[in-house]
């Protein structure tokens, strides 16, 4: 978890407690009122038990630190798009000036066109009349185009960011999505991305025409009447004040609302997800009360910003119009004296009163710009994290994997505290099937992933055909290893499609005989649209069997070179487990294979056992072997022949 | 390779739109009982808004009457009040700004609010087959963006839609008073504005839809990207599945850009036709003014009106734009609120489970077997049960299953994969409704049960087991329900010696008045018998022992370390009914033969469905029965079966491959079948 992240929660709440469930003694959420300040979202809940985070060293310069990062997302996401950008500008700029010569022309009317009609010459009215319906239709235009240009700019940005979040999650380690949660992956890329889309759709029609506005005003402004003028910016002072207090209210109300809104959503997304778990154990009544605190949090920090921005916005009003005012009574004093004309002072009032108007606009545009950047810190935030297991920058070539797989002098352990691999030498040579037995919690699993990298040891190195799997490009080492484990996860979709995951470029005659291979082809074609079957949300068209047997067809179409197997076949009856393996047999001819099953079957077509026990290899050898020297192999190989019994 | 994004994307379109399409009136007509609440402040905040129009409106007006008064007679002598005048409408439109905005600001939050927290319990009523169909991110879509865009038109676009229509009306009515001839001019605008609205609509609403729908694509591909990441990693397919997401993520670029599209069109015509009116409106004005029919002061202040009333037209545009949306929203929203909950509890259910009740009390004590023991607790019978899933009504899983386990039995259900052995479980606790025939539950038809009554009596253990964010105490209390007066019920029917609840009173399970389950040492006490029963004691040795965090925002557990947290949640209860689906299949064998002997103490009074794949696991079984063919085919002992049921020993049997097996079963029984 990005401990920048962590700590804008820190400094955006400040008065959070920070608890640990466990010895906490704070009141349930649920019994304060729900305006209170609820510490459901930083906090950690009895209920919730304790997670090892810590969310408390802030740095003075961390929120400096956010904002330049998200200043420099933002900038990346804009840059190669400089030639919208500047259309764009362009066509705020003629927007603009089409839009603010309109007074100039009512002005011009009234002075000239009408003594000038009044003396019999019409070309001035004429001129005046043309000129005001011809600036119209250029301003239409002009503001057509603009929607246009802004909305390709906005929807190009938000592709690219899209592409990057998604991209990069998928690129970060297994064990960073471990602690991440998908529930704030998928907050990072919906809600985080629809304030940058309010942010580029409507923040920076009110930014560009906005700042223009303001500056082409003063400009004429100045131009018409230097005294005029000055009173007229003169109100830029106590705007900057506002907008500088905005800021800083804003900021913590933004970061509070994208924190409440990532609880709201992995709270949403866990109860979808352990839907039948939820209501088997008629847990809907919890989950509603647990919903409704981080659901009233988030109307709370939602409301918060409208209130702020409630105060900011009329207070940018009421400068200006104190402002007109002022202009007024001193304009008409000048008229009077003679200095200015009235047609100008007109023109000057609907200036004045047109400057105000963008600076609303302004106004919104800080407003989503709060909103994004505190959504851009987060989404940054993401995009900053590093994988741990990163595809290195200069991969080392392999040629056709033979599929030797060595471990030497691996240590290593998911905390620095409990090592669960220590100095572990083995040597699979490309070929062998190996079967890796040993109790719960022997460090199986974990040489498993190991293999397929899922991890990198803390220190010494896996190597296949003698090279270090840590300097395999991907898809080298994906084509050389695959991983099935009982956790089949099936993505909605076709049937075919989530076995061709395998391989992707695979033609329906070769899923299919993947399919059959293992057994589970006949049962496809059953199904009401046979192969082309959605399988909906995680297969759960399909029984847990099913699933992995689909699994396995997947990774037999992938056909890679070392194939691991982590109690891939624990849902299946024996039949079809013997199907799976007489598929094995076949499928690993010439192939390397680890094999952990619990239950051992397996063993008879592995050509070598390994036993674990705490990290260890305590035994080693081929099954009949093992079984004959009496040690733990043939003592839990006694117990199963005896549990089939 | 077709892609998976189709899929998703197929899916999503055979999510049934249950409401036929509406008008976007009618859809935003259905958001009034959420909106009532939020109604007065509407309406306040509409009437302050009108009024400090009116203030903008009154502004032009002053400055016109400056102009031909004070300015025209050169006579500065009351200037200052004009000054004040202004001043105070100044004050008073950026004040009625303020309260506008202040008056709505929570209102507009708790209409969202209470719509996302409807949408939420509704989907935890509908059933597990709805949950199946719709996509998560179809779900969360409207969860979070669409009551978004809801919130939005609550708190700012319905209010200005209507005060800038009557902005409109009042600035039009103003200009004909001022100058009827160029009012008219201004006022007949409306008549190509409203024909644009109609068009637009009609253009705009689609596309908005599309592009919702789209959003909930995205979001499905990103849950199922991150859910599925370690499959993605072992077969090295990030790649791919990121190309599919660009795409998805294109066509919604696409839609966003014709909306764009259609979107200027209509835009630029709401800019080009004041303009346009203005310009002719000019027209006259200057030629009355040179007539001398018209003062010069007039005209300005006729200008200053006229675009005073140009936000409100121009803005009239993208107003539609997010009416458009929001109806798209809502018909999104309603389409899951008017989804049926096909399973729910019966209308009468309160009558029905004390009726239940009585019965069980009535009965005496645990453990009576015997044909007549119909209407004991624990008594469990399938009675001729169909089922077939929603999109395969044609070809049934169960057809005709029949099946009676005795209070406090045990039997062993097996079958080939795919048999329908899990889809058989899930019928007990109602998480799928039978097709035809029925369950029964102690002589009552489980439908006529209250859901949370069967469920508290029914607990089942699921082959892929889910654990929840959360303590790991907590995750197995939660077997114990959360419920108050569940949980009162459950105390009176343990008083009333329902089979396998006669635990000893330390036992006795209490539930604070706020639901939350209590720290109380009756709790702590259960849940350290079913870590026990389950051979979960690894909990204690984790970081914070039983307080420690797992699940997916914790710690993460093994398979088989997840799958004994699951066991203990289901016997912690000390349920009449337990459904254990191939409970122990991530165990090693060691730990698979402990929790055996473990669970049989709690088994010998419980009446207990467990599904086995292995001889290990129907061991644990009095009976066993075979699946096939969506029945019942035989029923026995192991041995019994063993020995004269081929098809069993072809499911059961260690023996080598004998090359049958790979063939599904045929479908004649070879077995005595029989009942309880």
């Amino acid at each position: 978890m990005s401990d920048t992240e962590e700590a804008a929660n820190v400094v955006i709440r400040p008065d959070a407690p920070v608890v640990s469930g466990r010895n906490s003694s704070s009141p349930s959420p649920y019994e304060t009122s729900p305006y209170e300040t609820s510490p459901y979202a930083s906090g950690n809940e009895e209920w919730q038990g304790v997670a090892a985070e810590d969310t408390d060293d802030v740095s003075a310069h961390v929120g400096a630190h956010l904002a330049k990062r998200s200043r420099q997302l933002l900038m990346s996401l804009m840059r190669p798009h400089r030639g919208l950008v500047t259309a764009m500008v362009a066509l705020v700029l003629v927007e603009q000036a089409s839009f603010m010569v309109g007074p100039l022309i009512v002005a011009y009317g009234i002075d000239s066109a009408v003594p000038a009609l009044a003396a019999g010459n019409g070309f001035p009215l004429t001129l005046t009349i043309a000129s005001y319906i011809g600036s119209g239709i250029l301003n239409a235009a002009a503001k057509a185009t603009f929607v246009r240009v802004i909305a390709a700019l906005t929807q190009a940005m938000l592709l690219d960011v899209r592409g990057r979040i998604f991209d990069h999650s998928q690129e970060l380690s297994v064990s960073f999505h471990e602690k991440y949660t998908s529930g704030r992956v998928i907050s990072r890329m919906t809600s985080d991305l629809d304030t940058l889309q309010d942010l580029a759709a409507e923040g920076l029609d009110g930014l560009i025409s906005g700042i223009l506005s303001v500056v082409g005003i003063s400009v004429v402004l100045l131009v018409l009447d230097v005294p005029l003028g000055l009173i007229a910016l003169a109100a830029v002072i106590p705007i900057a004040f506002c907008t500088r207090w905005y800021q800083r209210v804003s900021r913590v109300i933004y970061r509070r609302t994208r924190r409440v809104i990532a609880a709201l959503i992995v709270q949403f997304t866990e109860t979808m997800n352990g839907f039948k778990a939820v209501i088997s154990f008629r847990r809907e009544a919890r989950n509603t009360r647990i919903f409704r605190a981080v659901n009233d949090d988030y109307a709370r920090a939602n409301g918060d910003g409208y209130v702020a921005l409630a105060q900011y916005s009329p207070t940018i009003r009421l400068i200006g119009n104190f402002t007109l005012t002022v202009v007024m009574v001193v304009g008409a004093l000048r008229v009077v004296d003679g200095a200015i004309e009235v047609g100008l002072l007109a023109a000057f009032l609907l200036y004045v009163r047109r400057m105000y108007d963008p600076l609303e606009e302004l106004a919104m545009f800080y407003n989503s710009f709060q909103s994004a950047s505190a959504a851009l810190e987060k989404i940054s935030g993401l995009l900053e994290e590093q994988p741990t297991v990163a595809e290195p920058t200069a991969p080392q070539p392999i040629g056709e994997i033979a599929g030797r797989v060595a471990f030497s002098g691996v240590t290593f352990g998911y905390n620095p505290v409990a090592l669960v691999l220590q100095h572990l030498d083995l040597e699979i040579p490309a070929g062998q099937t190996v079967a890796l037995v040993g109790a719960t919690g022997a460090g199986k699993s974990t040489l498993a992933k190991l293999i397929a990298r899922f991890y990198d040891p803390a220190s010494g190195t896996v190597t296949l055909d003698g090279v270090d799997i840590a300097q395999l490009a991907n898809s080298d080492l994906r084509r050389g290893i695959v991983m099935v484990t009982q956790e089949a996860f099936l993505f909605s979709g076709p049937v075919a499609d989530n076995i061709a995951l395998g391989r992707p470029s695979a033609t329906r005659t070769e899923i299919e005989a993947a399919a059959d291979t293992v057994g589970v082809g006949a049962f496809i074609r059953s199904l009401p649209d046979g192969f082309d079957t959605d399988v909906h949300k995680r297969g759960s068209r399909l029984s847990a069997g099913q699933r992995q047997l689909v699994s396995f067809a997947r990774a037999f179409l992938a056909d890679p070179a070392v194939l691991i197997l982590d109690e891939a076949t624990a849902s299946l009856d024996i039949p079809s487990e013997r199907a799976v393996q007489d598929a094995l047999q076949r499928v690993l001819h010439g192939r390397t294979a680890v094999i952990i099953a619990h239950r051992l079957s397996t063993v008879e077509i592995a050509d070598r056992v390994l036993v674990m026990d705490d990290g260890r290899i305590v035994e080693d050898g081929p099954p009949k072997q093992l079984i004959a020297a009496g040690g733990q192999f043939a003592g839990v190989h006694a117990a199963w022949r005896e549990s089939l019994a | 390779m077709s892609s998976l994004t189709t899929g998703a994307a197929a899916s999503a379109a055979t999510v049934p739109t249950v409401a036929p399409r509406l008008s976007t009136v009618r859809s935003l007509r259905r958001l009034v009982p959420y909106a009532r609440p939020a109604a007065p402040a509407m309406a306040a905040s509409m009437l302050a808004a009108g009024v400090a129009t009116g203030c903008g409106l009154a502004f032009p007006l002053v400055i016109g009457a400056i102009i031909d008064g004070p300015i025209t007679h050169r006579d500065t002598s009351h200037l200052i009040w004009w000054g004040a005048l202004l001043l105070a409408l100044g004050i008073g439109e950026a004040g009625l700004f303020f309260v506008r905005r202040i008056i709505i600001a929570r209102p507009a939050m708790l209409v969202e609010a209470r719509m996302r927290q409807d949408l939420y319990e509704k989907l935890q009523r509908l059933p597990v087959a709805f949950h199946d169909r719709w996509p998560a991110g179809q779900l969360l879509s409207r969860a979070i963006s669409d009551l978004g865009t809801i919130r939005r038109f609550v708190s700012f676009a319905f209010i200005f839609l209507i005060v800038n229509i009557m902005t409109f009306a009042i600035g039009a009515t103003l200009l004909i008073v001022l100058s009827w001839q160029l009012g008219l001019v201004v006022a007949a605008l409306a008549i190509p504005l409203v024909l644009l609205a109609v068009i637009f609509e009609f253009k705009y609403r689609s596309l908005s839809r599309r592009a919702q729908d789209q959003v909930g694509d995205l979001a499905t591909m990103v849950e199922e990207s991150v859910l599925g990441i370690r499959i993605l990693k072992a077969f090295g397919q990030s790649g791919h599945f990121s190309r599919q997401f660009l795409r998805q993520a294109g066509a919604l670029r696409d839609t966003e850009l014709t909306k764009a599209r259609v979107l200027s069109w209509l835009w630029s015509a709401m800019v080009a036709l004041p303009e346009i009116a203005l310009g002719i409106a000019l027209l006259m004005g200057v030629k009355q003014v040179a007539n001398g029919d018209m003062s010069a002061g007039m005209l300005v202040a006729f200008f200053g009106v006229a675009m005073t009333l140009r936000w409100p037209v121009d803005s009239i545009g993208w107003l539609l734009a997010i009416s458009n949306e929001t109806a798209a929203a809502s018909e999104r929203f309603f389409e899951v609120m008017d989804s049926t909950e096909a399973i729910s509890s019966p209308a009468d259910s309160a009558v029905s489970q004390s009726a239940s009740l009585m019965q069980a009390g009535s009965e005496q004590g645990p453990s009576g077997r015997g044909p007549a023991s119909n209407g004991k607790a624990g008594h469990l019978a399938f009675r001729d049960v169909y089922f077939a899933f929603d999109d395969d009504p044609d070809s049934p899983v169960l057809r005709g299953l029949s099946l009676t386990l005795e209070p406090g039995e045990t039997v062993a259900l097996v079958g080939r994969v795919g048999s329908g052995k899990t889809t058989f479980t899930s019928l007990v606790n109602r998480l799928h409704d039978v097709t035809g025939g029925s369950i029964e539950l102690g002589g009552v038809d489980i439908r006529n049960l209250g859901l949370a009554e069967l469920r508290r009596r029914v607990a089942v253990a699921f082959e892929e087991p889910i654990l929840f964010s959360a303590s790991v105490r907590e995750n197995v209390a939660i077997g114990l329900g959360s419920d108050p007066t569940a949980t009162a019920r459950y105390d009176v029917s343990r008083r009333n010696g329902t089979p396998g609840l006669d635990a000893p009173s330390d036992d006795a399970v209490t539930v604070v008045a706020d639901g939350a389950i209590s720290a109380d040492d009756a709790v702590d006490a259960a849940v350290a018998r079913a870590i026990r029963v389950a051979q979960a004691e690894f909990v204690y040795d984790l970081p914070h022992g039983l307080a420690t965090r797992i699940g997916e925002q914790g710690l993460s557990l093994s398979g088989g370390q997840r799958q004994r947290l699951a066991l203990a949640r289901a016997i912690v209860s000390r349920p009449e009914v337990l459904v254990l689906d191939d409970p122990l299949s991530a165990l090693d064998i060691h730990t698979e033969a402990a929790v055996e002997q473990a669970l049989a103490s709690v088994l010998a009074d419980t009446t207990a469905l467990v599904v086995a794949h292995r001889a290990s696991t129907v061991l644990l079984a009095d009976r066993v029965a075979l699946l096939e063919d969506g029945r019942i085919t035989t029923i026995g002992t192991h041995s019994m079966l063993m020995a004269t049921v081929p098809a069993y020993r072809d499911l059961l049997s260690s023996s080598e491959y004998t090359g049958t097996s790979s063939t599904r079963s045929g479908g004649n029984p070879t077995g005595p079948r029989l009942e309880g």
